[in-house]
């Protein structure tokens, strides 16, 4: 049974209200069931509080189907409906259902969203930040080394964890949603040093140095390493944010990594010894040019059409790096008749885009610069949509098998590329 | 003793409980995670990921005895839909602990079972019936007659 301090006792006997006792209630639970002896207090917690389909709140229309109904018995997982007040800790809204312009174009009703506009005000009457981005580090939200976080969205956690040396275990939205009134969340995992070390080795034979091979590193390092921690040194060059966002999105996709370590690059990894903190090195994996080649094909294996109707890129959201090397990219050049160019990325990326000039670039080329949410997380594409080209492996791992439909992963170049002529001309270089 | 008492005679696994509750039912096996968001159609029960060795089965109303959880920090989410939709797992024995299973477990409400002292993997195989018993922290097994 999980120890509470004399505050968290008082929390779960409802000195702060119903609404924390419920969350130290599911707290408390889901701490038992992993097995920990103790919570850690945490004021960085980002999920996402309250928002819900139509179906959901028609579920819970006999509770008043509000977002009180919902936060209630979904997030805090309560048998009762209680008051639910603003947010204790510093909370923030990971990604979101529709872009707030643009929700015609990825075929949303009125009423889907009257849905959203309603949801996105209560979020924010209770206190939590609108950030509705899989990627808070790139929207105001940078946890520092030794934080302890309670974040969702894989892709966010093991950046976390991973490339700033935060702590958070993979959270989901009731855990999330708990910290925010209890400013709890179990002491268990990557809150505590001796998780956090090294315990299978991926040895890079072939040099991964920009974000398409980072990209296809961390599909193969995820496959290989499954959910353990994985220890990478050899030919790994040219970190930067993007890279490690591509690498991390797709490990968390293919495996399900949450910590990765990359000698002499990521905080918690001076040395190879550091890295492992001591223990055994595990398994050897090793990145050659046939594992590199193996990852390609296995990336590809849903492709087989080369007429591309719809290139979807920002997976996870892009940076504004990212927007203006795509504006780059198709500056001068026109979206293909027979295709769709959609680019995801947070709203505050997306003022820095507006204000640099780049959305009026991607506009007059024919593509959409879009918020909020992604292809895969509002399952939507455009009409007709039967073969998709994507830069992210995280993307290509879960869309095709989404929307049923074919999927295609190369460079941002080829995507560009396959966005102008309609035709997927993507290979593998060797 | 005879072969018929041999197969009568069920077999006992001794682990953690991590969710309380008994439930009988079907064992559905497998030795690949399972990714929640993406990989599960909530409404049907269904796993839908493209190259996993259950896609276009169903666990609704089955033992789901599997690895652990993979993918998205939506696994719980998935999984609480999945028991208000009616197409959850009977019961989940699991032998990775991971907070993505923790938080799914805990929010399904299903008996469920981890650390088990054998490899559930070689003795449960699809079809065995299986009782999990949450608060006691055993499965058992009664091997389908083959």
């Amino acid at each position: 049974m999980v120890a509470l301090t004399e505050a968290e006792r008082a929390m779960a006997d409802g000195a702060e209200g119903a609404a924390v006792a419920k969350a130290m209630d599911l707290l408390i639970r889901y701490a038992d069931a992993l097995g920990a002896e103790r919570f850690v207090e945490t004021n960085n917690v980002a999920g996402v509080p309250g928002s819900s389909t139509p179906w959901l709140k028609n579920y819970y229309r006999a509770d008043g189907g509000d977002y009180r109904a919902i936060f209630s018995r979904f997030d805090l997982d309560s048998d009762e409906v209680v008051d639910v007040p603003r947010m204790n800790a510093f909370s923030c809204h990971l990604q979101g259902g529709m872009d707030p312009s643009l929700w015609r174009d990825q075929g949303m009703s009125e009423a889907q969203h009257d849905n959203f506009v309603y949801d996105e005000g209560q979020v924010a009457a209770h206190g939590i930040q609108v950030l509705k981005t899989c990627t808070p580090y790139l929207a105001g939200n940078v946890p520092v080394m030794g934080e302890h976080c309670a974040w969702m969205e894989s892709s966010a956690v093991v950046f976390c964890n991973s490339v700033i040396g935060g702590r958070t275990n993979c959270e989901g939205r009731e855990s999330t949603s708990a910290a925010m009134l209890a400013k709890r969340i179990p002491d268990w995992g990557f809150h505590r040093d001796e998780f956090r070390r090294g315990q299978n080795r991926v040895r890079v034979e072939v040099p991964v140095d920009d974000i398409f091979e980072w990209g296809m590193l961390g599909y193969f390092t995820g496959d290989a390493v499954q959910d353990t921690i994985p220890v990478l040194d050899g030919a790994i060059g040219a970190p930067s944010l993007i890279r490690h966002k591509h690498f991390g999105a797709a490990a968390a996709s293919s495996g399900g990594v949450e910590m990765y370590h990359m000698v002499g690059i990521t905080p918690e990894a001076p040395t190879i010894e550091a890295a492992f903190g001591g223990a055994a090195h595990g398994e050897v994996f090793v990145y050659d040019k046939a594992a590199r080649a193996r990852t390609y094909e296995q990336l590809n294996a849903v492709g087989s059409n080369t007429d591309v109707d719809f290139v979807m890129l920002g997976c996870p959201h892009y940076s504004v790096e990212q927007i203006a090397e795509a504006a780059r990219l198709i500056e001068g050049r026109r979206v293909s008749a027979n295709s769709e160019l959609w680019i995801f990325t947070s709203r505050a990326v997306k003022a820095t885009a507006d204000a640099s000039g780049y959305t009026r670039i991607l506009s007059a080329a024919g593509a959409k610069l879009m918020t909020d949410t992604c292809s895969s997380i509002s399952q939507a594409v455009p009409p007709g949509t039967r073969v998709a080209a994507l830069d992210s492996a995280k993307q290509v791992h879960y869309l095709p098998a989404i929307m049923g439909i074919e999927g295609w992963y190369g460079t941002t170049a080829d995507c560009i590329d396959a966005a102008c002529t309609g035709k997927w001309n993507g290979r593998l270089v060797a | 003793m005879s072969d018929i008492e041999t197969e009568l005679r069920p077999i006992v696994l001794h682990g953690r409980g991590v969710v309380g509750g008994v439930a009988e039912g079907e064992a559905l096996v497998t030795r690949e995670t399972i990714s929640g968001w993406g990989g599960v159609n909530a409404m049907t029960g269904t796993v839908i990921e493209s190259r996993h060795e259950l896609k276009g089965t169903t666990f609704a109303g089955k033992v789901l005895v599997f690895p652990g959880a993979k993918g998205s920090s939506g696994w719980s989410g998935v999984f609480h839909t999945a028991r208000l939709a009616g197409t959850a797992p009977l019961a989940m024995v699991f032998t990775t602990m991971t907070t993505k299973v923790a938080l799914g477990c805990v929010v399904m409400r299903v008996p469920s079972v981890v650390d088990l002292d054998r490899d559930p993997f070689t003795l449960i195989e699809s079809g065995d019936r299986v009782r999990v018993d949450g608060d006691a922290g055993t499965v058992t097994i009664w091997k389908r007659e083959r």
